[in-house]
């Protein structure tokens, strides 16, 4: 019926279409009850719209380059970033309140140089042999650390005696059905508690093309796009894990990328090949954070306060806002 | 009569809480005793009947007898047992005094075992709960999703690089880098901010900086120090000679942990013009005996 002036095929190939077939605007491909000549009649259709686009590209630069210097600004493709709503708390630099607050909040104390931070990692009860893994190469890649087995002992309890021992930060990774997916972060000497939901986990082994094994020397630390007071908190965080001064002959780096709410953990080897060019490598393991809770005191789950949880229904309507 | 009604239920006809299987008949009545089918505990088959049961934490008695038979509504009698265990065992006692011993001793039995678990109860509440979270599907997969995407928008390692130059060009890494380019680079633009004298002054150091450069004698370099950033530093000016001395050791014994294979080319290039000939105190051996 509306098939245009090209011919119908009888099988799937049939002779190639005419430069320019017509399509009656009336055509719809999807009135073909023939599924062979649907698809058929749908590639069509398909490079015939892909050639008007490029037609139109064309002639849309040409018209630019005819315009020379008067030619209007190119227009900028609208992405997630640049349509993001503006978050209140979105923390200017200079800006002397929050400076103040980070001098004086529970990470006044690292940042100041007076603790060494002293990190301990377990994981929930019984862990496999995949979380066990993990530990290890996480015990590698921040320095001062220790894995210990949990052995089915309340968290509460073991806090304290963390803090006895001088121990600075609490990890505590959630194992699901053998593998890693929930990390908890407590600043030990009563500070803020953060839980994640952890993915993508992957072990120094599952990488690809991933160099050999990190050294003793302490990394560096990138920590990128945290934005609002809440991204700054998880930042300094995450900053405190690592002692202050980086060995910079070890070339190591380690970077929180924060995007769209979630934080890429990456962990590098990196060489510069010239003033404008650095190579890097990835070592070490792999995973992804989403933050899921931040709560003011050490662990409590039950009757600590919390500065911030995730609230699927609120927080999750809109897909250009981002908390952190 | 009871006899009757055992000898329908218990043997031939169908009874529906009777349960059996290989080796034994369970009662699924609510009221039964013990749990299995028998004579002596089916609640249905005996007219004078008692049991034990506990409700939200506490036990009662209940009781039944012939008398109120024809009032099913009114047939269970319930009494309160006291929290306090040998004071139950006593009340128990009182309220099925002149009963069938077999009955008393089992509900006796019968209320022991369930004090028991309520202790267990009240004990493991008290220790860790685990919370069992359900995952919805579809929220996981709109995370997956949305983690993949933010991960292609994040472009980590072009980020990480930017990063990286950022720091080098502030100088955070100090002395250890020193690209001569880059050093030139800067040279120029001090030359351009500051006035002609001083400029001159900054004209000749870069030119004495590049006749050293090529006024360098070459050596064969031990094949320890493949490292890049050693071929990087021993290009550098004089100055930084003793810097490097002291870190080529550290150097050498951390090399091997650190070779990376891709950059073994531009490094063996580089290799020829590697050691400088200078006038410090802190040669090691192997310059001086090639001098």
């Amino acid at each position: 019926a509306g098939e245009g002036s090209g011919p119908a095929p009888r099988d799937g190939t049939g002779p190639p279409a005419p430069e320019r077939v017509l399509f009656p605007p009336t055509f719809s491909v999807s009135e073909i009850k023939n599924k062979q000549r649907r698809h058929f009649m749908f590639l069509r259709w398909k490079q015939q719209q892909r050639k008007e686009k490029l037609a139109l590209k064309k002639k849309r630069k040409k018209e630019r380059e005819a315009l020379g210097d008067k030619a209007p600004p190119k227009a900028v493709p609208k992405t997630i970033e640049n349509q993001r709503v503006y978050d209140e708390t979105t923390v200017d630099p200079n800006d002397e309140e929050v400076a103040f607050d980070e001098a004086t909040d529970e990470f006044a104390p690292y940042f100041n140089r007076q603790t060494v931070p002293k990190i301990l990692i377990t994981t929930s009860d019984r862990p496999r042999g995949r979380t066990v893994r993990f530990c290890e190469q996480l015990a590698t890649v921040i320095p001062n650390s220790h894995v210990y087995y949990r052995r089915g002992l309340a968290l509460k309890r073991i806090i304290p005696q963390c803090i006895a021992r001088d121990f600075t930060d609490l990890i505590v990774i959630n194992e699901d059905r053998k593998i890693p997916n929930g990390l908890v972060l407590s600043h030990l000497p009563d500070g803020p508690t953060a839980h994640f939901r952890m993915s993508s986990v992957r072990l120094r082994k599952e990488i690809k093309r991933k160099g050999k094994e990190p050294t003793e020397h302490v990394p560096e630390v990138i920590l990128n796009n945290f934005t609002t007071r809440l991204g700054h908190s998880i930042g300094r965080m995450f900053a405190a894990l690592f002692p202050h001064d980086p060995q910079f002959i070890g070339r190591q780096v380690a970077t929180f990328h924060n995007q769209r709410d979630y934080i890429f953990f990456r962990f590098h080897r990196y060489i510069f090949k010239s003033e404008k060019k650095v190579g890097i490598q990835e070592l070490g393991p792999r995973f992804t954070l989403k933050l899921r809770s931040l709560q003011k005191g050490t662990f409590d789950s039950k009757f600590g306060e919390y500065e911030w949880i995730h609230k699927r229904r609120e927080m999750d309507t809109s897909r250009r806002k981002f908390h952190l | 009569s009871p006899q009757v009604v055992w000898s329908m239920l218990g043997n031939r006809q169908f009874c529906s809480y009777k349960m059996t299987t290989k080796t034994q008949n369970f009662c699924r009545n609510e009221y039964n005793l013990t749990g299995l089918c028998n004579r002596s505990s089916c609640p249905l088959a005996n007219s004078q009947y008692a049991t034990v049961r506990e409700e939200r934490g506490r036990c009662y008695l209940y009781m039944k007898t012939i008398e109120r038979a024809a009032f099913p509504r009114r047939l269970w009698e319930r009494v309160l047992l006291s929290k306090n265990y040998e004071k139950a065992l006593e009340e128990i006692d009182e309220n099925l005094i002149y009963w069938p011993r077999f009955i008393r001793h089992k509900c006796k039995q019968r209320f022991t075992k369930i004090t028991q678990y309520l202790i267990r109860i009240r004990k493991l509440t008290l220790k860790r709960q685990r919370k069992l979270v359900p995952l919805r599907r579809k929220i996981e997969r709109r995370e997956n999703r949305r983690e993949e995407k933010a991960l292609i928008a994040a472009q980590l390692d072009n980020a990480i690089e930017k990063e990286l130059l950022e720091r080098l060009k502030q100088d955070t890494y100090g002395d250890i880098y020193n690209f001569p380019i880059h050093a030139f680079d800067k040279a120029l633009q001090q030359q351009d901010a500051e006035s002609e004298s001083e400029s001159e002054a900054e004209r000749e150091e870069d030119d004495e900086d590049e006749d050293e450069d090529k006024r360098e004698f070459v050596e064969a370099e031990d094949s320890e120090l493949s490292d890049f950033e050693d071929m990087d530093k021993l290009e550098t000016s004089s100055e930084e000679e003793q810097e490097e001395e002291e870190e080529v050791e550290k150097k050498a014994s951390h090399s091997k942990s650190k070779g990376k294979t891709p950059l073994k080319g531009p490094a063996r290039r580089k290799r020829p013009y590697i050691e400088i000939e200078y006038e410090g105190e802190t040669e090691p051996s192997t310059k001086t005996k090639a001098a």
